[in-house]
């Protein structure tokens, strides 16, 4: 069945191969080989109503009133859109968009620095021959194992003696080190900085950091952007560490925010429509930022396609 | 090696440079993994002690409690049923995702797929929705009064399922975190697929394999490597499930405050102020995801780590 597919529509393959004649059956599908032609898209398009379908009932439920959200037909759009951002802007002074700006304050400026320690540290590892090189990076590497979560507790434990709890330092700081990016800002620097380029510029005399920030970093961007993406999913992502570090809401990222508004609508149901709105809300600059930085995504880095 | 003489001097200069250039990552690792992980194992082995009243300052004091903590977590029930629920969880979400991701790599890795583009953005898509946002969306899509499927079956008068009752919302979580995960698994193998050599399966067709053949026999084991990686992160990040029931947790009265071992941890800590003894759970989790993944690595004789010097 699926042989006779392939013999009737395999033209056109990845490699421009010449065109295999007389393979074909000559054509005209039989009823069996237009099913399996159509099986695979329709599975496909199967997975991506499932992925879609939370995505557009928030569209729709986010337009409703309170009173019709939990009384009209599910995907019977409102018209309380614009009302709903509204309120959700207006509760206390804007807290909503504070959140925001909180999160875009962890992801992004924690994913930047964890980019740039990881890419130092990967340069490192991968250019320089040191005794203890191996030790650092096994230990560096087992940290990819631990499991995050399990070390939030003791964190804040911690950072309670010093005082910073309850501080954007304390969200900010543990989210820096990604041992994940350091293992592959290490591959990255293996396979795309030639150890000849920096030998040229080591007898030009350059500064072994001026050599990292003007030979091997430039090597490196794409690389790091990468990196700066993984990381910036995870702290965005990251639900605990602020839920276990912080008191204050007007620290709060957005997530964390929509999960103690969805509480207090266990008391207050009109609070539900703005947990909704503000659903939609913060997932708008997250999808925006995946769609045009696509081509970022060198997923080959994270399958180990990438070989040094 | 640099060989010129010169350099002697220059390269004593530079034996400290990598030190220092690794000095930010050692400096935050020591303070946020290994530090926690030490003081966690400390506070796993002490208790407090409360003299006379419990009442008044110095009343209170902390001592060494030698593994005692560990006796009590081990003999929790509460611990033993939130682990298992968590094996169960895993065993049911990792294959079911890898399953479903390979599924769909190989489908848009065929010639001619059609629709290719939209499908993979698609699936892709829900990677950018945090957790807590998954699960405020399909809470909602759960819950009887704003569900679509319940809308759906009240109008053709059929009985309305509670997708949030006690047995369901253990699949529940898991379709959360499914829908959350296949599409950056699946982008991972797509890619790993893009990178095999297409004449290593070319000359197959023309030998007459199906398509299905093809992924069977060539690309499956070719990608041996990619799906050890992503089973290992997805294996990990499903022994941490916490957000997702967490957030369920004010929508339905079937999740207790105990339902996974994070949650408990976080209870402990947090709500009933035991720290030691969510010391000690804290110390069991990580110690049985480092067994688990150390022994899936082991198990795929270590293909996919530490290979690449």
């Amino acid at each position: 069945m699926a042989g006779t597919d392939t013999a009737t529509t395999g033209r056109g393959t990845l490699t421009g191969q010449p065109e295999r004649s007389g393979a074909g059956t000559g054509g005209r599908p039989d009823g069996q080989g237009r099913i399996a032609r159509l099986a695979p898209t329709a599975i496909l398009l199967l997975g991506a109503f499932y992925c879609l379908l939370p995505v557009a009932w928030v569209l729709v439920a986010a337009s409703k009133d309170a009173s019709t959200l939990f009384t009209s037909s599910t995907f019977a759009p409102g018209d309380a859109l614009v009302d709903n951002v509204a309120g959700l802007s207006a509760y206390r002074d804007g807290l909503f968009w504070r959140w925001m700006l909180n999160t875009l304050l962890y992801a992004g400026v924690g994913a930047a620095l964890s980019a740039a320690v990881s890419g130092l540290s990967g340069y490192t590892l991968a250019k320089f021959a040191f005794p203890g090189r191996s030790v650092v990076f096994n230990v560096l590497l087992a940290g990819v194992l631990v499991p995050g979560i399990t070390l939030a507790v003791p964190q804040y434990l911690l950072l309670a003696k010093v005082g910073l709890t309850d501080t954007y330092w304390s969200v900010l700081l543990p989210s820096i080190v990604s041992p994940y990016g350091i293992y592959l800002a290490r591959i990255y620097a293996a396979a795309a900085v030639p150890d000849s380029v920096v030998e040229a510029a080591r007898v030009d005399g350059a500064s072994e950091f001026g050599i990292f920030r003007r030979v091997a970093l430039p090597m490196m961007v794409p690389g790091l952007i990468t990196v700066f993406l993984l990381q910036f999913v995870a702290i965005w992502n990251n639900f605990l560490l602020p839920f276990i570090m912080l008191a204050d809401d007007e620290r709060f990222p957005v997530t964390l925010g929509l999960y103690t508004l969805l509480n207090q609508g266990n008391t207050q149901p009109a609070l539900y429509r703005f947990v909704i709105a503000g659903s939609l809300l913060s997932i708008v600059p997250l999808v925006a930022l995946f769609l045009s930085l696509q081509r970022y995504w060198r997923i080959d880095l994270l399958s180990g396609a990438t070989k040094s | 090696m640099p060989t010129a003489t010169p350099g002697v001097r220059r390269r004593g200069r530079r034996t400290g440079i990598p030190y220092v250039f690794l000095a930010p990552a050692v400096i935050l690792f020591l303070a946020f993994f290994l530090a926690p992980i030490g003081y966690a194992g400390y506070l796993s082995l002490r208790k407090v002690r409360i003299s006379g009243l419990g009442l008044g300052r110095g009343s209170r004091t902390e001592v060494f409690a030698g593994l005692e903590n560990y006796r009590n977590a081990v003999t929790d029930s509460e611990l033993w049923s939130g682990a298992l629920r968590v094996l169960g969880y895993g065993a049911l979400l990792v294959p079911t995702m890898l399953g479903l991701a390979l599924l769909f790599a190989l489908l848009l890795d065929r010639p001619r797929a059609q629709l290719a583009r939209f499908s993979r953005t698609a699936i892709f898509l829900p990677y950018a929705v945090p957790a807590v946002i998954a699960s405020l969306l399909w809470g909602f899509l759960y819950l009887p009064a704003t569900s679509p499927l319940n809308d759906l079956l009240v109008r053709f008068g059929l009985p309305e399922p509670d997708l949030l009752g006690t047995d369901a919302v253990f699949y529940a979580v898991v379709n959360i975190a499914l829908w959350g995960g296949v599409g950056f698994n699946m982008i991972v193998l797509y890619t790993a697929l893009r990178a095999i050599p297409p004449e290593l399966y070319e000359s197959a067709r023309l030998d007459g394999c199906s398509e299905i053949q093809v992924a069977l026999r060539i690309k499956i084991p070719l990608l041996a490597p990619a799906l050890v990686m992503t089973t290992l992160f997805t294996m990990i990040a499903t022994l941490q499930v916490f957000s997702e029931p967490m957030t369920l947790a004010p929508m339905t009265n079937s999740i207790s405050s105990t339902w996974t071992p994070l949650m408990k941890i976080y209870r402990d800590a947090f709500a009933t102020d035991d720290r030691y003894a969510a010391a000690a759970t804290s110390v069991l989790v990580a110690a049985i995801t480092l067994v688990l993944s150390l022994g899936f690595l082991r198990l795929v004789q270590k293909r996919a780590f530490g290979q690449e010097h």
